[in-house]
């Protein structure tokens, strides 16, 4: 089953055209480390997912790009055309001249009515390309005025066009020291709409991968293509092929809705964090050896712990002892040390798999009461390697990760809210106060449930 | 739209210098989306006013300007000289006589003569643009035409093309100006700003005076073992400095030109991380009508030897912060930031830009609402001469001294009414032109206090929503 990417802004196609980069070089790198039979029917499953009819011996990403600015857009088609590997679809993309300017209600109000028609008739077509749909993937930062204000337009639109697909938005959380001045205002009100209309938000914050650059790869000179990059292969050791414990047989075939079934049990917790391992430098990997034992015993740390990455991990934090005094509900005191989980899904990728036991994982500790550790642990996994690393593992999370970046991203609005600054700059198209407030209340919803874990 | 004398001397370097510019990153000769931004390609062939070409070789590439003067001798100069082929007539709106140093003479006569014309020729050029975002207008406040035409050109696009932004570049008088009714005439002009304008970059001539001044040093003291490239002066022409007499104030005005090719770099070339002009306008104006920008540049210039080691770089964004690079006599360190832009251009990433960020935020002062109040943009392209550089653009209270300086010295002729009927004389002057003139600056000075108020407190944070779990 096929998804369709949606990319949207300066970010979401940056971020889109990594993506397909990776799984490209992914699919066609060595053999994979599994036998030749595997290695083709992940590679043609992947490509079934990921890609169209070939033109002119290359695939086509099955990929909608749209912007409201050309130049990033042109870009993005060129240099993908000229990797010889893979490319865009020349049809499949929109683009103005004006821009949003950083203004979500632009976006949102004034370019998502206007340009509806043209965007929805080319989704549409990339999907009746699709044999089978399995759904949709939004890439979108919150930041600036397209990603955000015309992706939580689209998104919307998407769900109306499509009520029976899987809506997954790839959201990247902006620096907290600004990219944008009012990137505040402009993610709560996508985030708030965005819990509307999508089936999860699986959500990459900038200060994260960029510490990951830093600290774990080494990169001197950060530049938004290496933060890119290493978005690209989180979300690639997610979306490549992988066995779902029902089918051991055939690659799964719906990536997206099986997903959503492991994940997001309750529409009131929708925001998926992403954690991976090992991230080590290339010039690094020869001289590696991993262990399953080692790997999951890190990253169930790193859950447990809060870490982004594998370095600086908390080994001091323990899940709650059964059996001890359990906090109030509604105690506000609540240390946010240790991070609750509603959902995890774990993602093997390598050599020995069948070694690999993730027992720690179902731990009751680990899990609120509403679920049973047994529905609320997933594990895929597949023996064909991932890109360079002979081993590795993903963990996709709805627990508390994203708490407190919410909260704080929540606060700092408020508080410009409170000053009213910039709120003239949303009303000209249209957005009032009244707006603000109900997102704001939506979004306080959310912490409220997730801080009562 | 250049207006009156300054604004058209200072128009010409831009336009001298963005051909430059141009010239450097477009090899080819094919005309592309970032020439399309300032220049128009016609066919010239058949002679005449030839079509529009959108694709292919650069044919002929005429500016898209409007040059507005009451006099005829900056004009006619430009039009003799070697940027004649950039310009055709149908830009050109002059008058023989000038404004006398009289806004009324601009605002109120000039403008109900040439209402039609200059609405005619601007719906022409408007009509000639795929997409039409943004109009700077150059001018200055202290004189004429550029003061008082010039505020009513900024009246008629907010008229006839409510949606397109208008950026102003105003040139400021300083305390000694030789005009004397400048005051008047600034704080005329003043209001139309503070009620039509979406964003203005006030610059005033004592600190590009000063720029020009450190430059020479640098240049004459030719210290062991560097040399200074040419054309990445900020004060630098297209053509070469050393054959071509510069006129006493070109060196200043290529520093303006310079600073709205900054502006306007993202949007013209492609980066990592876009800022459009619409961008500047939304993260840099949180209330209406305080919408004035200290902008400051840097490099002022760049020594011969290529290696740019990290603290270069980081040299690069402590200038910009220091006030030997402003386009304003104030002091933004001391006052308080309510925004701050920063616009970069060349080889730098996101890291670097953010390592500066944490470095320099602790010396800042940012209203309490908007602690990270940073806009920030990477543009691949570097100006000419340059491997990198950087635009600093601050919504400060620092604006208020000069802005209150200006009220005094209005009030100073004002009390006395001297001069005062060079203007009331004027068919639809009246006194309470001239009240509401200084009522609306007074306003304006106001808000600020207001804002400056805040800095002392640590406010405490507004109470958030409360929900019933």
């Amino acid at each position: 089953m096929s998804i369709i990417t949606v990319q949207l802004g300066q970010c979401g196609n940056q971020i889109g055209h990594e993506v397909f980069n990776a799984i490209c070089s992914d699919v066609h790198g060595k053999h994979g480390l599994c036998s030749k039979k595997e290695n083709e029917s992940y590679q043609d499953t992947c490509t079934e997912r990921f890609f169209g009819e070939e033109k002119a011996g290359v695939p086509v990403a099955r990929a909608v790009l749209v912007d409201m600015e050309p130049k990033v857009i042109s870009q993005t088609l060129a240099v993908a055309a000229r990797s010889g590997c893979w490319k865009y679809d020349d049809q499949s993309h929109f683009c103005q001249k004006r821009g949003s300017g950083n203004n979500w209600a632009n976006g949102y109000s004034a370019h998502g009515p206007k340009h509806k028609d043209v965007i929805m008739n080319l989704i549409q077509k990339e999907a009746e390309k699709c044999d089978r749909l399995s759904g949709f993937v939004i890439i979108m930062s919150m930041a600036g005025g397209t990603g955000s204000g015309l992706g939580a337009f689209v998104t919307q639109c998407l769900r109306d066009a499509f009520p029976n697909s899987s809506i997954l938005n790839h959201v990247i959380w902006p620096y907290g020291t600004g990219e944008v001045i009012v990137q505040n205002y402009n993610s709560i009100l996508t985030l708030s709409h965005l819990y509307r209309s999508s089936d999860a938000l699986l959500v990459h914050e900038n200060d994260v991968v960029h510490k990951i650059c830093a600290q774990l790869l080494n990169i001197k000179q950060i530049s938004f293509k290496d933060v890119n990059q290493v978005i690209a292969q989180q979300l690639g050791s997610v979306f490549q092929p992988v066995y779902t414990a029902e089918s051991a047989l055939h690659y799964s075939r719906s990536p997206l809705g099986d997903l959503m079934e492991a994940l997001v049990p309750h529409p009131e917790f929708k925001m998926l964090g992403l954690r991976n391992i090992p991230q080590i430098p290339e010039n690094s990997l020869a001289y590696s050896t991993f262990s399953w034992p080692g790997l999951i015993k890190h990253l169930r740390q790193m859950l447990i712990a809060n870490a982004t990455m594998e370095e600086g991990i908390d080994w001091q934090v323990r899940p709650p002892c059964p059996g001890s005094s359990i906090p109030s509900r509604h105690s506000t005191s609540k240390p946010l040390h240790f991070n609750t989980s509603i959902a995890n899904l774990v993602i093997l990728r390598g050599k020995d798999i069948h070694s690999a036991d993730t027992g720690s994982f179902q731990d009751p500790a680990l899990y609120t009461s509403w679920l049973k550790p047994q529905d609320a642990f997933n594990l895929w996994k597949t023996p064909r390697a991932f890109n360079k690393y002979e081993k590795s593992a993903a963990l996709v999370s709805n627990s508390q990760f994203l708490l407190k970046p919410l909260d704080k991203l929540v606060g700092k609005a408020w508080n410009m809210f409170a000053s009213k600054a910039y709120i003239h700059q949303y009303t000209k198209y249209g957005i009032e106060e009244d707006d603000f407030l109900d997102s704001f209340t939506a979004l306080e919803q959310v912490i409220s449930s997730y801080t009562t874990l | 739209v250049a207006v009156g004398q300054c604004g058209n001397q200072v128009g010409c370097r831009f336009w001298d210098l963005a051909l430059r510019e141009h010239a450097a990153v477009n090899k080819k000769g094919i005309y592309d989306e970032a020439l399309s931004s300032f220049f128009r390609n016609v066919d010239t062939r058949s002679g005449g006013d030839g079509r529009d070409i959108s694709k292919g070789k650069i044919c002929s590439l005429k500016a898209r300007a409007l040059l507005i003067d009451m006099e005829e001798g900056v004009v006619n100069e430009i039009l003799q000289g070697p940027l004649r082929d950039v310009f055709d007539s149908k830009q050109l709106i002059t008058d023989v006589s000038g404004s006398g140093n009289n806004w009324a003479v601009g605002h109120k006569v000039y403008g109900c003569q040439y209402q039609e014309n200059i609405v005619e020729k601007l719906r022409k050029t408007a009509e000639h643009c795929d997409c039409l975002q943004c109009f700077f207008i150059i001018h200055s406040m202290g004189g004429g035409t550029g003061s008082g035409l010039g505020t009513f050109v900024l009246n008629l696009l907010e008229d006839e093309f409510p949606e397109v932004y208008r950026f102003v570049t105003s040139v400021y008088p300083s305390g000694e100006d030789d005009v004397i009714t400048s005051p008047y005439n600034s704080v005329l002009a003043m209001k139309e700003l503070n009620e039509h304008a979406d964003c203005v970059l006030p610059i005033e001539n004592e600190s590009l005076f000063d720029i020009v001044n450190k430059i020479q040093q640098m240049v004459n003291s030719g210290k062991l073992g560097s040399v200074v490239k040419p054309n990445s002066l900020l004060t630098s022409s297209a053509s070469n400095i050393k054959t071509v007499q510069q006129k006493p104030f070109d060196s200043m005005n290529n520093i303006i030109a310079n600073l709205l090719l900054n502006l306007t770099s993202s949007a013209r070339f492609e980066g990592s991380l876009n800022m459009d002009l619409n961008e500047i306008s939304m993260n840099l104006v949180p209330f209406p009508r305080l919408h004035y920008l200290v902008s400051s540049l840097t490099p002022l210039y760049t020594l011969a030897d290529v290696n740019v080691p990290s603290r270069r770089l980081d040299q690069m964004f402590s200038d910009a912060f220091s006030r030997d690079h402003q386009l304003i006599q104030a002091d933004p360190k001391h006052s308080l930031y309510l925004a701050c832009a920063l616009l970069v251009r060349g080889n730098v990433q996101v890291s670097d830009l953010r390592r500066n960020i944490e470095r320099l935020k602790p010396s800042l002062n940012f209203v309490s609402w908007n602690q990270e109040g940073w806009k920030t943009g990477l543009c691949s392209v570097p100006p000419v001469g340059h491997s990198h550089s950087l635009l600093a653009l601050a919504n400060n209270t620092c604006v208020k001294p000069t802005f209150m300086e200006l009220k005094d010295r209005f009030m100073r002729l004002y009390k006395k009414k001297a001069h005062l009927h060079h203007y009331l004389h004027i068919d639809g002057m009246e006194q309470s032109c001239f009240s509401e003139a200084v009522s609306s600056l007074s306003d304006l000075i106001e808000e600020y206090n207001e804002l400056d108020a805040t800095k002392s407190g640590p406010g405490i944070d507004p109470a958030r929503l409360k929900i019933a779990v």
